[in-house]
This record gives C-alpha cells, structure tokens and sequence, in this order.
C-alpha cells in the first residue's frame, strides 16, 4: 500500500507551487524585470542622442543588464524556503532532492528569465539594434539565461544559511557568469554585423547541457549542507 | 540490543561550538515508543532531533533504522519519517488545503481526505485561507496536521506544543497516543507537561554528562 507519488507528479506539484507563491507576490518577483527595464531605458538618456553609438553597444547593455537582473533575483529561489523550513521538508522528502531542486529552478526560470526573453526584443529595437540580430538575441537569452538561473542556484543554496551571504553570492557566481556573458553578447554582436554566430550559440548550448546536469547535484549537496 | 527495534543510535556524539552536547549515547525505539528529551536550552535536544532525522551529520556514532545506518538507505528512511522542527515549514502565500497537498506530494499520501484533517485539528473552516492570515498557533496546528496527511511510523518533533492551547495539546496528545497503538515511534522535545500514556514512555534527559 505506497501512493507514493509518481517523480514526475512531484515535480510537477513543486513547479506549480512555486508559481503560485509568485503569483501572490508578484511586487517582490516583478524587481528583476523592472530592473532590466530601468538599467536599459537610463542608457541612452545618459550616453545623449548618438544612434550609432548606442546600436553599437547594444548588445553588451542588453547582455549585463540581463546578467544582474538575473542575480539580483537569484536569492529568492531558497530563501523564503529556507526561512520558513519548507527546505527541511523538502530534504526529508522520499524524493531525489537533485529532481525536486530542478523544479524549483524551473519554476525561478520561468518567473524571472521569461519575462526578460518578452523584454528583450523591445528593448534592443529602442537602443536601435540592427534587425537581424534580434531573432539572436532571442535566442542567446532562451538558451543563456536558464544557465543563469542554474549556476546561480548553487551559490544561493552554498550561501542561503548565512546571515549576510549577498556579498558572498555575487563573488561566488559573477566568474562563473562571465563566460556566459562573454559567448551571448559576441554572438548577438557578430549577428548585428551579419556574421556567422553558430560557434558562440554551439558553446551557450554546451553551458547549458553541462549545468543542466550537474548544477541539481551540486545545489542538493549544498543545500544539505546549509542546513545542517 | 533488541532485534524489534526500529529506531537505535550508536555511541550518537555532537559538538557545537567545540562544546560537548552529548556522547555515547545510545537509544533504543521499539514500535509504540515515544521519546520525551529534555534538558535545559542549548543543551541539544534540537541538534539531537536533526541528527535523527539526517540533516545534521553526527559528530560520531551512527543512527539505525531496522538495523542499517540510515545514510544508505535515505529514501526508505524518508518514507518513514515525518519532521516538524522548530519552524513550521508551511507556506505564507498558500491556503491550509494548498499546503497540506504540497506535503502529501513531497511524502506518502494517507488514506485521510484533507477536509478530513482539518475538521480533526480544528481548522476546517480555515481550509481555503492563506496561512499568512492565521495565527501562530493556528500554524502550528497545520504544521502538525502534516502528521495526518502522511503516512509514517516514526514522528520527529521538535516542541510540537509551542503556542497551542490547552485543547489543542489535549488534541495532539491523543492523536500521539492513537499514532503510538498504531505502532509507530515518536521522539519529541517539550517544555509542556503533557499526559502521555506512561508504559510506553522513555524519558531522555540532556545537558548531565551521559
């Protein structure tokens, strides 16, 4: 006599409860894309009227903003939890905690990295992107920001029992971001002066895949440690 | 060392800020057992509750379940086991029913209906609001109400009578005591004097050197 739920259906439970606690704190989650909004609306008002100035860099404004938009919202994929010792249920769940960590990243993913690819778009066509680097641009945010949201939860999970572990976050994850930043804002670069960009997309690819699989162990692992 | 035992720690030792918790210590839980720990604060009745449940590591010594150390064999163990430490672990944003569903997902279902359980703990007629809403003790009650929507036999409980009034406690302690003629295995922590049936009681005292 086992209902024990299926792994799937945990996972699925999980991802659904994780949107729906964002959906009732939506103030809290929308600072991310707000952030990524107002960093990129403030550049040309900074820089002055220079178009060819401003579709030049666009691509790397596009880029960093995405990339510390991406960890100012890292921390909530734990803390809540870990505050309020939903973490030690989940720990002490029959589950894989690698699969059900995998969902909460998922659900962070969709929150926080979503809205950025809706975002995007716009706002490279206001800095004046050059049209055919806008479906890359796409592209390099779909496929680099779940690399993000992966990465990054290791480090929240290795800092989230610590009293001030920002600081600690950022220096812990900002290297590891760096390649991710560099491979995006070439390719979308490159696409601007209508080169090639399948190397840089073939390498964000391969970032992906490789956190895909090891970031849920190694997050599982820290979490476990944080709370003891 | 008995064969029925369920539940045994092995020469159990902690240390917590180069302090000696405890050493050597050995406990025994056959079926229908409950495990009162006492002792003064900080003397590491919560660190002794987290080691069984395997968040925390032992600083040395080892912790059985029918007989194997539970690090190999953690999501048998995990299908057994059922923790309410010192935070409640629900969710704010979630209503009662949202979060009872959630911990049936994250464990093994009881044959209980989740109306059911709260009309039980006395909040039936909370059941679609937001915890957020609710007071501590109220919260209490549901992180308690976990107990019912899984099915485990051994019950891990980190002062589970904290902000409960005196009918909830008479409440929870003879839901324990049903949990006990099941034969499950309670080991819990608590300030409060609560009547527990005396034949299956073992009490557990922390902080004199063992």
């Amino acid at each position: 006599m086992n209902n024990r739920l299926s792994l799937s259906q945990a996972f699925v439970f999980l991802l659904r409860r994780d949107l729906l606690v964002a959906l009732r704190n939506r103030a809290e989650y929308a600072m991310p894309i707000l952030f990524f909004v107002l960093v990129i609306t403030l550049f040309p008002l900074a820089i002055g009227p220079v178009p060819e100035l401003l579709s030049r860099i666009a691509p790397g404004i596009v880029w960093v903003a995405a990339l510390l938009a991406a960890m100012l919202s890292l921390d909530s994929i734990f803390r809540s939890d870990f505050d309020d010792g939903s973490l030690e249920q989940i720990l002490l769940s029959p589950h894989p905690v690698a699969v059900l960590v995998l969902a909460k990243v998922c659900a962070h993913w969709l929150v926080t990295g979503l809205p950025l690819l809706i975002a995007a778009p716009l706002l490279g066509q206001m800095l004046g992107m050059p049209q055919q680097a806008l479906p890359t641009l796409l592209l390099t945010i779909l496929i680099a920001t779940p690399v993000l949201s992966l990465i990054g939860a290791i480090g929240v999970a290795l800092t989230v029992g610590l009293r001030k572990g920002g600081i600690i976050l950022s220096l812990l994850v900002l290297p590891l971001y760096v390649p991710v930043l560099i491979f995006a804002a070439s390719a979308v670069d490159n696409a601007a002066a209508g080169f090639d960009v399948s190397a840089q997309l073939t390498m964000l690819l391969a970032f992906l895949f490789l956190s895909l699989s090891l970031s849920p162990w190694a997050t599982a692992a820290a979490l476990r440690m944080s709370a003891s | 060392m008995s064969t029925s035992a369920l539940l045994e720690t092995r020469n159990l030792s902690c240390i917590r800020n180069d302090r000696h918790l405890f050493e050597n210590l050995t406990i025994s839980l056959e079926p229908g057992r409950i495990l009162v720990v006492e002792g003064p604060n900080g003397c590491g009745k919560t660190s002794l509750l987290r080691i069984l449940t395997g968040l925390r590591l032992a600083d040395g010594g080892e912790v059985l379940w029918r007989g194997e150390p539970i690090g190999q064999q953690a999501a048998d163990y995990y299908e057994q086991v059922n923790y309410v430490g010192h935070h409640d672990g629900v969710k704010n944003e979630l209503s009662c029913i949202e979060n009872l569903r959630l911990a049936r997902a994250m464990g093994i279902p009881s044959n209980v209906g989740l109306d059911e359980i709260l009309e039980q703990v006395n909040l039936y007629a909370y059941g679609d609001s937001d915890v957020a809403s609710l007071s501590a003790g109220q919260k209490r009650r549901l992180a308690l109400s976990r107990l019912l929507a899984t099915e485990s036999l051994l019950w891990i409980l980190d002062e589970p009578f904290t902000s409960l009034d005196k009918d909830s406690m008479k409440l929870f302690g003879g839901l324990f005591e049903q949990h006990l003629q099941r034969g499950g295995i309670i080991v819990m922590t608590s300030h409060h004097d609560i009547s527990l049936p005396q034949q299956a009681l073992t009490r557990l005292k922390l902080g004199q050197q063992v």
